[in-house]
């Protein structure tokens, strides 16, 4: 079960990376998901990646790690799931909104505008000077 | 003393609370936000007179048992740094008094002050390494939205640029954080010292914290890896622009010291590779800063290249490098929210932020002129302001351990920063303004904006006239982080196993 769980998690932070490096922002965005994903179902599987061990008490049965997964890691990853969904949301929330003011979605011609000289204030109109 | 100790975080979590229902008066708003900073100060300067007896102070959240349960644990370190936050919030908010036309001086600015300060206050207390990293997401998603506050495109352009990385550098911290609860099987962060230091530890649990630094690298804007901090810090209102100055970096900062100094006491390979990384910053930092030409862009590099000298403290590994790290940490957070600030006001008064179209400032303003040389100096690392002292206990170290490259380049850097400054001296104060008496602008509505930074400035006099003290302080801090035992004790000791 490892190896496939490991070539999951693989393919999900490679597919991950590699659109959070391409130009524009919608591949950004899916790839910081994807990257996520991968980053959480690695975190699962620090408890042990098990069948029918599942981290709820059965009577009688000795309450260790031999006899249920570990269940810190599933606290964490939902943890990680639910600050990961805020950000996401706000990131999304930032991109379209970007797009409507930029008017398109090159990461690159985007991030420019950052870098143009900063605009100077509006000239007064009529105040007093102190 | 639990209610203390948890005081950081529940101050302006209530302050956020009740700036949120009390959203239909402004005035309300901003009485309640205002009273939230300074209590949260007072809180800073409690922890900080029970700290400096030498406790280390510990709880454990909600009365859960260490390694489930989190540990919460103020050290000297730790309630310096929340003091200076509650510093620095408070000149925030009566900064952002100021009559501005920005968009962003709204009603949501002060909740999401405080959402900000909730995060940077538990990243400063908190003793598990999974909540050090909800700490940093509080205030990441509280970064966000202050950033982008007002909207615009230059903003958003920004925003763009620092959600993208420090998203990136949250996924490698997460990772890290996993990797290393799967390699030792705690997260406690005392309880992994003990482990570390007995050498319990598989290598995996290594790796693993080189991720981890990695990540708060990127977070503490270090070379390589510091591009997104000059590309997004001076597109934002120009109040939050100075509390990310001060604060956010900072936090990295403080992260990467905790985990060295409880992880990797002694010196490693890692703090070899921390040197170099150290120097580059602070070369490429103030290099990178005498090339732009706009008092925000240039003030953001600075950040970067003193960032830098802090590290340098941190991979020395002596007490006395420490010493030098922790006093550098809370003179320049002090100094850089004040020149962000004072930026901010020689724009309002120029009408514009590129030096070419600013001056005329000291012939107008004299008193601005010294508010501004004070930091300028300060930062510079003149006698007698606080900066001074920073660096002279940073080089000493480094001369003391031999790191003749690190000395150097932490005097050349210094030589930069002078340069820069009075870059900005010449072209925003000492030269007329371009477009003559046309050019000024009016001075309404800024007295708010003067108290502050007179309020910094004075500080900055006090922490250089005044060194002695807060040396002591730092150096005690140093000792405290050199001797992980103690902290380890303090946790088990509150009843962490």
């Amino acid at each position: 079960m490892e190896i496939v769980f490991s070539l999951a998690v693989g393919v999900l932070g490679g597919s991950g990376v590699w659109l959070v490096l391409r130009p524009r922002t919608f591949q950004v965005i899916l790839g910081l998901s994807l990257v996520s994903y991968a980053v959480n179902l690695f975190i699962f599987s620090m408890g042990s990646l098990s069948i029918d061990a599942e981290p709820i008490v059965r009577p009688g049965v000795p309450q260790d790690l031999l006899h249920y997964t570990d269940p810190m890691p599933q606290a964490l990853v939902l943890t990680a799931i639910v600050i990961g969904f805020a950000l996401f949301v706000f990131a999304l929330a930032v991109l379209k909104r970007s797009w409507e003011v930029h008017g398109n979605v090159e990461t690159d011609r985007i991030t420019a505008v950052a870098e143009e000289p900063a605009p100077d204030l509006p000239a007064p109109a009529g105040e007093d000077k102190a | 003393m639990n209610t203390l100790i948890v005081s950081p975080l529940l101050i302006p979590l209530a302050t956020l609370v009740a700036t949120l229902l009390a959203r239909r008066s402004p005035r309300a708003v901003t009485a309640l936000s205002l009273a939230g900073a300074l209590a949260l100060t007072a809180a800073g300067m409690a922890l900080v007179a029970l700290a400096a007896q030498g406790q280390i102070l510990a709880t454990q959240a909600g009365g859960w048992a260490a390694p489930y349960g989190i540990t919460l644990v103020i050290d000297r370190l730790s309630a310096a740094m929340v003091a200076i936050t509650g510093i620095i919030g408070t000149a925030t908010l009566v900064f952002a008094l100021a009559r501005d036309d920005d968009p962003a001086r709204s009603r949501d600015f002060h909740p999401l002050v405080h959402g900000l300060l909730v995060g940077v206050c538990g990243a400063f207390i908190t003793g598990d390494v999974f909540n050090l990293y909800v700490w940093f997401e509080v205030l990441l998603v509280g970064s966000f939205a202050l950033l982008v506050l007002g909207g615009g495109r230059r903003r958003l352009s920004g925003t763009v640029v620092y959600v993208v990385l420090n998203l990136v550098a949250t996924m490698m911290f997460l990772l890290a954080a996993g990797m290393l609860y799967g390699a030792s099987g705690s997260l406690n962060m005392a309880l992994l010292a003990q482990a570390f230091a007995a050498g319990e530890v598989p290598a995996t649990a290594h790796a693993s914290v080189v991720l981890m630094l990695t990540a708060f690298s990127i977070k503490a804007a270090l070379f390589p890896v510091f591009g997104w901090l000059p590309a997004s810090y001076h597109v934002a209102w120009t109040p939050v622009s100075a509390l990310f100055a001060g604060l956010l970096t900072k936090v990295g900062v403080y992260a990467l010291i905790r985990i060295v100094t409880l992880f990797w006491p002694d010196a490693s390979a890692a703090h070899e590779v921390l040197l170099w990384v150290a120097c580059a910053t602070m070369l490429i930092g103030v290099l990178g800063a005498a090339a732009q030409v706009e008092v925000r862009r240039i003030l953001s590099f600075h950040i970067v290249s003193q960032v830098g000298y802090m590290i340098l403290g941190l991979a020395l590994a002596t007490p006395l490098a420490l010493a030098g790290a922790v006093f550098y940490l809370i003179h320049h957070i002090v100094v850089k929210a004040n020149l962000f600030f004072i930026g901010g006001i020689a724009a309002r008064l120029t009408g514009s932020e590129r030096l070419a179209a600013m001056g005329g400032l000291y012939a107008r303003a004299p008193w601005l002129a010294l508010l501004f040389a004070i930091p300028a100096l300060s930062l510079a690392g003149i006698p007698p302001l606080s900066g001074f002292w920073a660096k002279f206990v940073l080089v000493k170290a480094s001369l003391d351990a031999s790191a003749w490259i690190a000395a150097a380049v932490a005097l050349i850097t210094g030589i930069f920063t002078l340069l820069s400054m009075s870059k900005i001296w010449n072209e925003a104060f000492l030269k007329p303004h371009p477009a003559g008496d046309a050019g000024e602008r009016s001075a309404a509505g800024m007295r708010p904006a003067v108290w502050a930074v007179s309020a910094l400035a004075a500080m900055t006099v006090a922490i250089g006239l005044g060194a002695g003290p807060v040396m002591d302080y730092a150096v005690a801090a140093a000792e405290q982080l050199g001797a992980p035992a103690g902290y380890i004790a303090a946790v088990t000791a509150s009843g962490g196993q």
